[in-house]
């Protein structure tokens, strides 16, 4: 199929919707590119389902604009939007049977009879159920039910599918498998697919960008590549994978990478959004797996190092960890591959840490 | 606990229901068998039985009028009821919570405020516009009553109702009116046809309201049965009680395997 000019691109241009006093979407800005894999990633009440509603056409926008394609559809019904949507339940129509479902949306648009048939099995065929057109919904598993309603949103080829945490009510396992099915389905039909979770494994493995949401405002856009190695902001850092938090002080800068005294000692990180002053007072970031003892390094050791003391030591299997006390008796975790080859550390033990300048991020 | 005792702990419970269903549903059986008596005067039990008194019902015009009167009017209702009640239950669904309480409450009125009162305000307002004794008359105060009883209905089904099929419908491309006569109607079916049923029997059965405002000219069946008792009695009131019974029962009967199959399309299989 021919992928590159068939997703539509959205536009939203410092959207708002308000609720008597409380904000639920607070000026959101986002372009999200023809036939890109965009994900809306943010704990309940981050006003990530609202704003996909506004998207959808259920739920008027206070203030701002949303266009498709350049053009404006805030005074579009939702009928008339030509988008694809997938609920978190389904919501399948429990009188019809999985053909007529996935036909729903074709014989809204006068296609025949005929054609129709052969369009549903298509759509049937895509999501792996051939031969369940007659069934009714309550017959199916969840993840059949899911994959129908899958279908009946692609039906009719729009060019934009919008998805309301469409894997939430579905085990892990079945979860992952779905998940590859619509990387691959996003991959084939090359429209635009706009996706809501607040599962963060979810966002990152399925998107080609993540927005995190938080409290009605975009926190930060990017790859998920970008957002787990280059988080701009503590929420972000927080909500995205774990992450060590060290207060430290400014003490000198140079071009993009700040020093700062840290636990009695100076550590150097990056600071991409940020020009602090020195001598201001500001928070560290640095991931748990990227950080090592000293000596595991073999002698190659990173110019981050810290003195510590392990105040915790779990085996996890594939992994250790570890938490440990800082010399202010800041805590720190970090997680360590195990192998029988390494020397586990316990409870009570003086360490040495260290990690790299590339991961360590200023928030 | 001994197999006696245990016996003795199912039995004693099941006898007491039993006692209670009999008591409940005695007078009906008397009805239903001195209905069948050979006797020209009600006597319980009868000295033998026969069809005498259903023949004697079928073959009097004045018995039948006012069935077919009874049938008629209870037809209208129905239709006018039902349409009424489906729209108004749909209204209702959607007005702001505060509002719906009032406006639910007003419609459901005519179930709280005394029948008797019901029938005496219907009685001075019908009399002014000359509504008294006509069946149109009947059709009116009767569709009042039974308004509320399909708005109940309905509104039970449509609670039960995902609001996000009629969002899903929308998305698809399906106009609003699309998405009720598509999604919304057939899912509420149900809950429509058991109002209706609810309406033929609330008319069908109603009393009250009919001896203010049925006049000589628009006599119903409950309406004739009361006469009767008033001035005569032999057995043929024992054999259109019968009828009444079995008819009423049938239309109930339906209203339980409507709501069954509701039930069985909403559940969900995990």
């Amino acid at each position: 199929m021919n992928g590159a000019a068939r997703g539509a691109s959205v536009s939203l241009a410092d959207l708002e919707k308000r609720y008597d006093r409380t904000n639920a979407v607070d000026g959101v800005s986002l372009d999200i590119r023809s036939g890109e894999f965009l994900t809306l990633l943010g704990p309940s009440g981050s006003g990530k389902t609202t704003t996909l509603m506004m998207i959808a056409g259920f739920e008027t926008p206070s203030a701002g604009d949303i266009a498709i394609d350049g053009t404006s559809v805030v005074a579009m019904p939702p009928y008339r939007r030509n988008i694809g949507m997938v609920f978190q339940n389904y919501a399948l129509f429990p009188h019809l049977t999985v053909e007529d479902n996935i036909g729903f949306p074709l014989k809204q648009r006068g296609v025949p009879k005929a054609e129709r048939t052969k369009l549903v099995a298509e759509a049937l065929e895509l999501v792996q159920l051939p031969g369940y057109g007659g069934r009714y919904p309550r017959q199916l598993s969840g993840g059949q039910q899911q994959r129908v309603a899958l279908a009946r949103a692609i039906v009719f080829k729009p060019r934009l599918l919008l998805m309301d945490e469409p894997l939430g009510a579905l085990d892990k396992q079945l979860r992952e498998n779905l998940q590859l099915e619509m990387r691959r389905l996003h991959a084939d039909l090359g429209i635009t697919f706009i996706y809501v979770t607040h599962d963060q494994e979810e966002a990152l493995t399925m998107s080609d960008r993540i927005a995190v949401m938080n409290d009605g405002k975009v926190a930060q856009v990017g790859r998920p590549e970008d957002l787990y190695d280059r988080p701009c902001n503590r929420f972000v850092a927080g909500f995205i994978g774990e992450s060590n938090f060290l207060p430290a002080v400014v003490r000198d800068l140079e071009d993009d990478v700040v020093v700062a005294e840290c636990e009695g000692v100076m550590v150097r990180a990056l600071c991409p959004t940020l020009r602090p002053a020195s001598g201001s007072k500001v928070t560290l970031t640095t991931r748990p797996e990227r950080l090592r003892f000293a000596d595991a390094w073999n002698g190659n050791a990173p110019q981050n190092r810290m003195s510590v003391t392990v105040t915790e030591a779990v085996f996890a299997g594939e992994r250790c960890r570890y938490l440990l006390r800082a010399t202010d008796g800041t805590s720190i975790v970090l997680k360590e591959p195990s192998s029988a080859a390494i020397r586990r550390r316990q409870v009570g033990d003086q360490a040495e840490i260290a990690w790299s300048v590339a991961d360590t991020i200023l928030v | 606990m001994t197999g006696l005792g245990m016996m003795g702990a199912r039995i004693l419970p099941a006898t007491v229901v039993g006692l209670i269903l009999l008591f409940l549903a005695f007078p009906i059986l008397v009805v239903i068998v001195v209905s069948f008596s050979s006797a020209t005067y009600l006597t319980f039990p009868p000295p033998a039985f026969g069809l005498k008194w259903y023949d004697a019902y079928f073959g009097s015009a004045d018995w039948l009028r006012p069935t077919w009167l009874s049938i008629w009017v209870a037809a209208a209702v129905v239709v006018v009821a039902t349409l009424l009640g489906t729209l108004a239950a749909l209204g209702i669904a959607r007005l702001p919570r505060a509002a719906r309480v009032v406006v639910a409450g007003l419609v459901l009125s005519p179930l709280i405020v005394p029948g008797i009162v019901v029938a005496i305000g219907i009685y001075y307002a019908f009399a002014r516009y000359g509504l008294v004794g006509s069946p149109v008359g009947l059709i009116i105060a009767h569709t009042c009553l039974a308004v509320p009883f399909v708005v109940t209905s309905v509104s039970a089904s449509l609670a039960g109702i995902d609001p996000r099929l009629e969002q899903a419908a929308l998305s698809l491309g399906a106009t609003p009116r699309a998405t009720f006569f598509q999604v919304t109607l057939p899912l509420i079916r149900p809950g429509v046809l058991v109002g209706a049923l609810f309406a033929f029997i609330t008319s069908f059965d109603e009393l009250v309201v009919a001896l203010f405002i049925s006049g000589s000219g628009a006599v119903t069946l409950p309406r004739r049965m009361w006469d009767d008792l008033r001035f005569q009695i032999d057995p043929t009131i024992a054999a259109v009680s019968t009828l009444t019974i079995v008819l009423t029962v049938a239309l109930m009967w339906g209203a339980h395997l409507l709501r069954k199959h509701a039930e069985r399309q909403v559940t969900k299989q995990a």
